[in-house]
């Protein structure tokens, strides 16, 4: 992947930097010009700690100037979040309690889109946006592991070892996506389609990473783990009996149909096992995970709803 | 020998897991008979046995038992 299209002043300022492998203290200075700039500056430092770009130096992955830059943008960005999706208080017992305050989310929903009355072109739209997750798919949660305890890390690794395919790359589910791209015509290539997404899918990205990178997040990180894999058997079954609908291949269908399965097993284990067993460890955390869990929840009713404002659908 | 526990775990970590209101988890490699007779063999470290009836992906778990009203909940 290379260097993506600059959305406006600091991209294009940090672009530079990044090309040129120079980059100064001024660059903190420079003013986003709107959300999609600061989310895709910020969404592009991450990336030098995932697959980095073919166009920049390694060596900047740790440079100060740009992780002073990455803070700056960190900080606005998390304090956002918690000004959006401050949590009730948890109470009872904690997985009951955990799966009710994501239950009774009622976001909207691209996959009943998808299911009824997307055209062709809209669901290729979507799945092409969904690349920028899928293809890294559980990575941001691999980040979590050593920070934890034994009783949650063994947790989550029960989860992670089924998305990495159980040693499979066949089975590897951000794998299971390349192949339904291919099928599907579209590109499969790590980044491809970034220049196009909207700001939103920036944001449920960067949110991800966030979490991932900072142990302080690691209950944020595993809340958001929670909700992903709690809203995800049904809308799977939708997702699939719309691509079904619209005649596109086996093996995009073949990606929904194991996320039915897969996690119907895997939101017991993330509310039940994972963050069940961080809360009965550090009982402090529960309000870091209700935080995620509302974020993924409240970033994903962002991008449907911007998705289907785009479609012209009520959502 | 005797049959004496020499080793008390210090986690739980069971083999079946019955889920309040959801499926019941089954760690490791199992064959699963669904109601009509037929054999499934699990094809992940857990699986997720339906127990409310409903899934349409039987006899695996499929998340409609959240969907249900509680007193169709297993
Ligand atoms: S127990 Fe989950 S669908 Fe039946
Ligand atoms: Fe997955
Ligand atoms: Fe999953």
């Amino acid at each position: 992947m290379r260097i993506p299209k600059a959305r406006g002043e600091l991209s294009e300022a940090l672009a530079a930097a990044l090309h040129e492998g120079t980059p100064t203290a001024a660059l903190t200075a420079v003013p986003a010009t709107d959300d999609a700039d600061r989310h895709l500056s910020l969404w592009t430092l991450y990336e030098l700690s995932y697959r980095g770009f073919d166009d920049v130096d390694d060596e900047l992955e740790w440079q100060p100037e740009l992780l002073a830059l990455r803070r700056t943008l960190e900080r606005r960005f998390e304090a956002e979040l918690r000004e959006w999706f401050s949590p009730p208080e948890l109470g009872g017992p904690f997985a009951d309690a955990l799966f009710e305050l994501i239950g009774n989310d009622d976001g909207a929903s691209v996959a009943t889109f998808v299911q009824r009355e997307a055209t062709l072109d809209q669901t290729l739209e979507l799945l092409r946006y969904r690349t920028i997750y899928h293809l890294k798919e559980a990575d941001p949660t691999a980040w979590v592991v050593p920070r934890l305890t034994t009783g949650p890390k063994a947790a989550l690794m029960e989860l992670q070892y089924d998305e990495y395919g159980c040693g499979d790359p066949n089975r590897l589910h951000s794998h299971l996506f390349v192949r339904g791209l291919d099928a599907a015509g579209l590109r499969s290539d790590y980044g491809a389609y970034v220049d196009d997404v909207p700001v939103e899918v920036l944001m449920q990205n960067n949110a991800m990473t966030l979490f991932g990178l900072h142990r302080r997040l690691r209950g944020a990180a595993l809340g958001h783990l929670a909700a992903f894999e709690a809203t995800s058997s049904l809308p799977s079954r939708r997702m699939a009996q719309g691509l079904g609908r619209l005649g596109l291949p086996a093996e995009m269908i073949a990606y929904y149909q194991e996320h039915i399965e897969a996690d119907a097993v895997h939101e017991q284990l993330a509310v039940r096992t994972i963050c069940g067993a961080l809360v009965h460890e550090e009982p402090a955390q529960a309000a870091e995970v209700a935080f995620g869990a509302l974020t993924c929840l409240g970033l994903e009713d962002r991008f449907a709803r911007r998705m289907l404002a785009d479609w012209g659908a009520a959502a | 020998m005797t049959d004496q526990i020499d080793h008390v775990p210090d986690f739980d970590h069971p083999d079946v897991v019955l889920c309040p209101g959801g499926p019941l988890l089954l760690r490791g490699e199992h064959v699963v008979q669904d109601a009509e007779g037929r054999q499934h063999r699990t094809t992940r470290p857990v699986s997720a046995v339906c127990r409310c009836g409903k899934s349409t992906d039987q006899p695996w778990c499929d998340g409609t038992h959240k969907v249900l009203p509680d007193k169709l909940k297993p």
